[in-house]
């Protein structure tokens, strides 16, 4: 049995549109160098020259393309300000995927490894870059080994001008954070860096760097060849393109979806065959909220658009919860993972993670005592917006939406009494 | 008016701060500052003071705004 398999990942499919996951097929198999050029056609040669590396991140700009690490901020501003700085950069290519939920950057980097690295050696250039470090969890051996394998090929056949050195990272809920990222290559701990400068004024080396989520990288590697333009044909002026999502939980066919930009929630759902009496749902992954999906499935799935529900998309993640199941509880269990992940560096995270995980787990267990809504909404004021990285921010934010959310549940708990879906389930059985 | 901020990754909750200037810095349960919106002008010197005192050198005074209040 091959590390690959044993590690099973999620089916990738491309149910609404292919771009960068043209070529995806039923047998999850890697495309070589030469299935994608025939798929996508050569590598545009934007050589040194200022007019061109100023055109790709013109092209870039133009084409409205924002980080798909989560952040979704400007990527042609990150460039522009790495490119802007003197000496040689360096490029970090984000693929820690921290999210537990998320699989969409492994399974773009396992079936099209060339898209990501054509966007690695475009951006690179752009930026001035001479140096570019590909960063994989530890434990990810598996796609240590195709990632290696591709750069190979590239060596063999093409023409990279930046070298490309895959790195592995200490795999923590943190290690996925820039400044963690940086700190770790710079060779301290992968923990987030509070105090200035920021990465793309003195990163690695101190040298001037742009860290980019691989799916970013990706699109980099189409808009270079297709153009800004092309990029727009599809999606919304507010969310242009398309972008990769993860669908998990209760439905019939979870994996990476490739939708268009503005596609509603609903609809992503329906693809992925979301069980009939499924009534909440977990937008943007741990860090992310909770919704009724009544309440949220006509929303499409944009940044300005979620910001309406109190939500933000996150590194795009759907996760249904299963009809019978305790949001509460399943909120617990997440603040628990939230809680060890803390970098434990910031005393209101390091402390108030822990203590807000125990005060769910007491109430999903009907144990809590004394207010514990009240007691937990005080404990929510005190630890959002105080630590150096926004860990803290999203777990409250998350356990925020889940009292809301499953607040008759909440109520119920917190008497001791079982939750109205562990209720339904036990009527219907 | 000046602002008093933390490194929160500096600071270890020794609460000296706390305790020299309990109108501007409340302890958290966690024995962590929380810190109020701004330094009323007559209070300045003691957050000097609480920003010198820190073991770990986790605070600072911020600049005044440029606003004509300050120019005062």
């Amino acid at each position: 049995m091959t590390a690959r398999s044993a590690q099973r990942p999620a089916r990738g499919r491309s149910g609404l549109i292919r771009r960068l996951t043209g070529g995806w097929n039923a047998d999850e198999r890697t495309i070589g160098l030469a299935g994608h050029t025939r798929l996508h056609g050569e590598l545009p040669a934007i050589r040194n020259r200022q007019a061109s590396r100023l055109d790709l991140i013109e092209q870039v700009n133009a084409a409205g393309l924002t980080g798909r690490g989560g952040a979704a901020f400007p990527t042609a501003t990150k460039m522009r300000a790495v490119a802007a700085r003197r000496g040689s950069a360096v490029l970090v290519a984000n693929g820690l995927e921290g999210e537990p939920l998320s699989r969409k950057d492994q399974i773009l980097l396992s079936r099209s490894p060339h898209l990501v690295l054509d966007g690695i050696e475009l951006a690179a250039v752009a930026v001035g870059a001479t140096t570019a470090h590909l960063c994989l969890p530890q434990h990810r051996t598996w796609l240590e080994e195709i990632v290696t394998e591709a750069i190979a090929q590239r060596q063999h056949e093409r023409a990279d001008t930046v070298p490309v050195e895959v790195r592995q990272v200490p795999d923590r809920y943190v290690s996925s954070e820039e400044t963690a990222l940086v700190h770790w290559l710079n060779g301290g701990l992968a923990t987030p860096t509070a105090t200035p400068p920021r990465p793309f004024e003195r990163g690695v080396g101190r040298r001037p760097t742009l860290v980019a989520n691989l799916e970013t990288l990706a699109h980099i590697a189409l808009i270079g060849r297709h153009g800004a333009t092309w990029f727009r044909e599809t999606g919304t002026a507010d969310a242009p393109g398309t972008m990769l999502t993860t669908v998990a939980g209760a439905v019939a066919e979870p994996g990476v979806y490739e939708i268009a930009g503005g596609t509603k929630i609903g609809t992503l759902l329906a693809a992925a065959r979301t069980h009939s009496r499924a009534g909440a749902v977990l937008v943007g992954g741990y860090s992310g909220s909770w919704h009724p999906i009544s309440q949220i499935a006509s929303l499409p799935y944009t940044k300005s658009q979620l910001a309406r529900a109190g939500a933000a998309p996150g590194p795009g993640i759907l996760f249904a919860l299963a009809p019978g199941a305790c949001g509460i509880a399943e909120t617990a269990r997440i603040l628990r993972y939230l809680a060890d992940g803390s970098a434990g560096q910031c005393g209101p995270c390091m402390f108030g993670l822990p203590a807000i995980a125990r005060d769910l787990s007491e109430l999903a267990d009907g144990r809590a005592t004394d207010d514990p809504l009240g007691r937990l909404r005080r404990r929510f004021r005190q630890i959002a917006g105080r630590g150096a990285c926004r860990l803290p921010d999203g777990a409250v934010r998350m356990a925020e939406s889940a009292l809301s959310s499953f607040a008759a549940d909440a109520r119920a708990h917190a008497r001791s009494l079982p939750c109205l879906a562990a209720r339904d389930e036990e009527a219907r059985s | 008016m000046r602002r008093i901020e933390v490194d929160p990754i500096a600071c270890t909750g020794h609460g000296v701060c706390a305790e020299l200037l309990p109108e501007v810095i409340q302890l958290d349960e966690w024995g962590f500052p929380i810190l109020a919106e701004s330094v009323p002008v007559h209070l300045e010197g003691l957050a000097r003071r609480a920003v010198g005192v820190c073991p770990t050198l986790a605070l600072r005074l911020t600049r005044p705004a440029a606003s004509p209040a300050a120019r005062r």
